[in-house]
């Protein structure tokens, strides 16, 4: 019987929690490295057991650390994350210009064949790549230099790249988002970049139809069908079927198109979940009620699913990596909160439970599906 | 050379896998940049953590104390004080005290 092994960051820490198939029954093995900020986690699809882990506290900034057992042990890789040339300015959040500096790995993308190359998204935003199992980094200074580099601004968490998808047709196509610069394309692997905006619209920025100064929260990409984006925006769901060139609203019956994490089912590439969070400025679930919302139609037509979840009184927020999917039929689908609270449906949203009550703020959950 | 003893933070010491002062042998005079370099080549897991990697300035949130006394911001090549250099007191890598 297929297992399921979910990889959590935490405030403190990160947590390795796994069930059988049946994805009832928790084990929850952590912390690992207590105390620190552990932002994202994420194994090799070339190899389930080597995992990664991007760990950082203020005190001591960023380290790497890597499993080769499956989150047993762990051992510091490296950790240095220069900029390949001179960093240059970005955008302060008063429109005067500041140097970049990098200040924390956000999001760890390994690639689908090979267990030593992975990427790293970081802050402030840049693109890092290690081919020696996060030995050494360099940077894919392409994008970080980019025309419009100086215009970039931080959004409310820092000018971070968080969002990094690769097309599984071809890996020199792969898609980034910055918060708050946009979305970005490649197709030679990282060496140029072009902006990937047009039809996205935000009423916070100067000009809501400008190229650059997008607040994308996160992207998602179902690998049977690379050439559709799905996008949680700051305000508003999106959706891309021509590889970002052109984006549409799909955030329909929605209660509430602000949110953060964005998720494809793994079976049915029409299928996406958000979770709607009431506003920018109160960042909780509409009415203190929690809700997945499920379409089954690429977006527009959305319905919630409640059964299980915390319908009154729920003031948490839930952060852009923290929700995942695995792969079995019927799919899991898991969602991690500010509060602590880890939920899981083991029937493609229809019914939660909660995994972990307690935990601390809950920056991550990835899922592996393992044999 | 000089056997220094380093007292090290909670999370330092867990990521070096030491769970006691950590001693490195550097030439003299000691100084906070001899000894520090001497325990990131021991070491190669700390480097960045008390120190930039590029810039090689101490970190904002750490101190540097010796014979009670923050030497945070004194000159990072000027010998450590006696007692530390004979051994008898350690070169302590401390973080700034915060909460949440």
């Amino acid at each position: 019987m297929s297992r399921v092994r979910l990889l959590v960051g935490t405030r403190k820490g990160a947590f390795i929690i796994t069930s059988d198939g049946s994805r009832r029954s928790w084990s929850i093995d952590g912390p690992h490295f207590g105390g620190w900020e552990a932002m994202h986690l994420q194994g090799s699809p070339a190899n389930p057991d080597r995992i990664w882990a991007a760990v950082f506290t203020d005190w001591h900034g960023q380290v790497i650390q890597r499993s080769d057992d499956g989150g047993r042990k762990w051992t510091p890789v490296g950790s240095d994350f220069a900029y390949a040339s001179d960093p240059g300015d970005h955008k302060w959040y008063d429109g005067t210009p500041r140097t970049w500096e990098f200040k924390r790995v956000w999001h760890l993308a390994p690639t689908a064949d090979d267990p030593d190359t992975l990427l790293a998204g970081v802050a402030d935003a840049a693109l890092f790549r290690s081919s020696d199992g996060g030995e050494s980094w360099s940077e894919l200074p392409g994008l970080r230099t980019h025309s419009t580099g100086e215009e970039w601004q931080p959004g409310a968490a820092g000018l971070c790249l968080h969002t990094i998808l690769v097309d599984p047709r071809d890996a020199r196509r792969m898609y980034v988002a910055i918060s708050a610069a946009g979305v970005l394309r490649t197709e030679d692997g990282g060496g140029s970049w072009e902006l990937a905006t047009r039809g996205l619209s935000s009423e916070h920025i100067p000009n809501p139809e400008a190229t650059v100064g997008h607040c994308i929260h996160k992207m998602a990409m179902h690998p049977s069908r690379p050439d559709t984006l799905f996008m949680q925006k700051h305000w508003d769901v999106c959706r891309s079927d021509d590889r970002g060139e052109n984006w549409k609203e799909v955030s329909g019956n929605l209660p509430s198109d602000f949110g953060f994490p964005i998720v494809v089912h793994p079976h049915e590439p029409e299928t996406i979940y958000v979770i709607p969070i009431q506003s920018d400025s109160e960042r909780f679930p509409p009415g203190g009620q929690l809700g997945v919302y499920r379409s089954r139609t690429g977006g527009d037509e959305w319905e919630a699913l409640t059964r299980g979840l915390p319908r009154e009184d729920c003031f948490v927020n839930i952060l852009r990596d923290s929700m995942a999917v695995d792969r079995l039929d019927p799919a899991g689908v898991y969602f991690g909160t500010t509060g602590g609270q880890l939920f899981a449906s083991p029937n493609d949203g229809d019914d939660w439970h909660v995994v972990a009550d307690n935990l601390p703020k809950i920056y991550s959950v990835e899922a592996q599906t393992l044999p | 050379m000089r056997r220094i003893r380093i007292e090290l933070p909670h999370h330092l010491r867990t990521l070096a896998g030491v769970d006691s002062t950590v001693e490195v042998e550097v030439g003299d005079p000691p100084t906070p940049d001899a000894v520090l370099d001497a325990l990131e080549g021991r070491y190669p897991m700390l480097r960045g953590t008390i120190r930039d990697h590029s810039t090689r300035e101490r970190r904002a949130y750490l101190r540097y104390f010796a014979e009670g006394r923050d030497i945070s911001h004194d000159p990072s090549d000027r010998p450590l004080p006696t007692s530390v250099a004979e051994g008898r007191e350690a070169f302590i890598v401390m973080g700034a005290i915060s909460g949440g």
